[in-house]
């Protein structure tokens, strides 16, 4: 016989994210979840949001990886609390495997939570985490054509940071091409360019961070 | 790779359904996905086989269907969908507007129906 069934495949990772970001809710935490391919600089941009808002914000850090715990070392010599998911190769994190990581922070002293995701333009924009937002990460060294060949993940996400921008003199990369997909799979996504060498442009993604985190304020 | 965790989950609601409809015999499973959900079918369907074997659900048959990408124009409203080679700027054959379309299918991940015994 046959069952009509039209279930979301995903339903019981979306049901555990939505579980999870209505506890980090009730808490008043922004949680990112920072997304991009390995070699974006997510790591150099959290080290560097975490030192220069660490007098405003209480921020902690899940970092996921396939191996090693090099990420969240670097992390938290910045003062924030890291917790690290070693994913033995898995390619994304889940709703269950965030929610354990969870239960090792001291949430209540957290303003702002990052999840930073493995390495990867595919397979974490499926899987929610309990996030607010998706926050995307595009080097300009990766070339102006990503958001045409992944075009899911920045349909996903809120955000959308091209990062690496002081290099923007040695590489072949049109911002307003990048920019231009983004906003055609997504009208609505936000775009900061910068530097998180440098420092270039941080200081429009700091605002984005202020107003969100007050939205979130209890 | 994240394919192997879909084909995990699905497995679970076919378990779910075979139970609240008394079936034994799983024989076909049909899956949506959407043309930019970052799925390749064949991908879930080697997850799929390699998952079930030995299993009670070895054997079932799995077809997966590609939704393509449909968008509403932000100007007038017309609904179509964009060719791959107009990915970039998509514009509307009604009043070419270009961009900010909004999405309104191609991006599915849903377990259609079962056939079981």
């Amino acid at each position: 016989m046959k069952v009509d069934v039209v279930r979301n495949i995903l339903e019981a990772n979306d049901a555990v994210a939505a579980e999870l970001n209505a506890r980090l809710t009730a808490k008043g935490i922004l949680t990112l979840n920072l997304m991009s391919s390995p070699g974006s600089g997510k790591t150099t941009l959290l080290e560097r949001t975490l030192t220069d808002l660490k007098h405003e914000f209480c921020m902690a850090v899940i970092e996921g990886d396939c191996q090693t715990e090099n990420d969240a070392r670097r992390v938290a010599a910045t003062g924030a609390q890291a917790i690290q998911i070693n994913t033995d190769g898995g390619c994304h994190l889940d709703g269950a495997m965030v929610r354990e990581a969870c239960a090792k922070l001291k949430l209540d002293e957290v303003d702002i939570l990052v999840i930073e995701n493995v390495g990867n333009l595919v397979c974490p924009a499926e899987f929610s985490v309990g996030e607010d937002y998706k926050v995307t990460i595009l080097s300009v060294t990766e070339g102006d054509d990503k958001p045409e060949k992944y075009p899911f993940i920045f349909a996903q996400s809120q955000v959308m940071i091209l990062n690496k921008i002081d290099l923007l003199p040695y590489v072949n990369f049109s911002v307003e091409r990048a920019s231009s997909f983004a906003c055609a799979v997504n009208p609505a996504i936000q775009i900061f360019p910068l530097s998180a060498t440098t420092g270039q442009g941080m200081d429009a993604w700091y605002a984005w961070l202020r107003t969100e985190r007050d939205k979130k304020r209890l | 790779m994240h394919e192997l965790s879909i084909a995990e989950s699905l497995i679970t609601i076919i378990g779910e359904e075979m139970t609240r409809h008394g079936l034994k015999k799983l024989l076909l499973v049909k899956v949506v996905t959407g043309q930019i959900s970052a799925i390749v079918p064949e991908a879930l369907e080697t997850a799929f086989e390699v998952l079930t074997l030995d299993t009670h659900l070895a054997g079932a048959k799995i077809e997966v269907e590609v939704k393509p990408m449909k968008v509403r124009c932000r100007q007038c409203g017309h609904e179509f969908s964009p060719s791959h080679e107009e990915r970039i700027l998509m514009p509307c054959p009604e009043c070419s507007t270009e961009l900010g379309h909004a999405i309104i299918s191609g991006r599915e991940l849903y377990i259609e129906h079962i056939e079981a015994e």
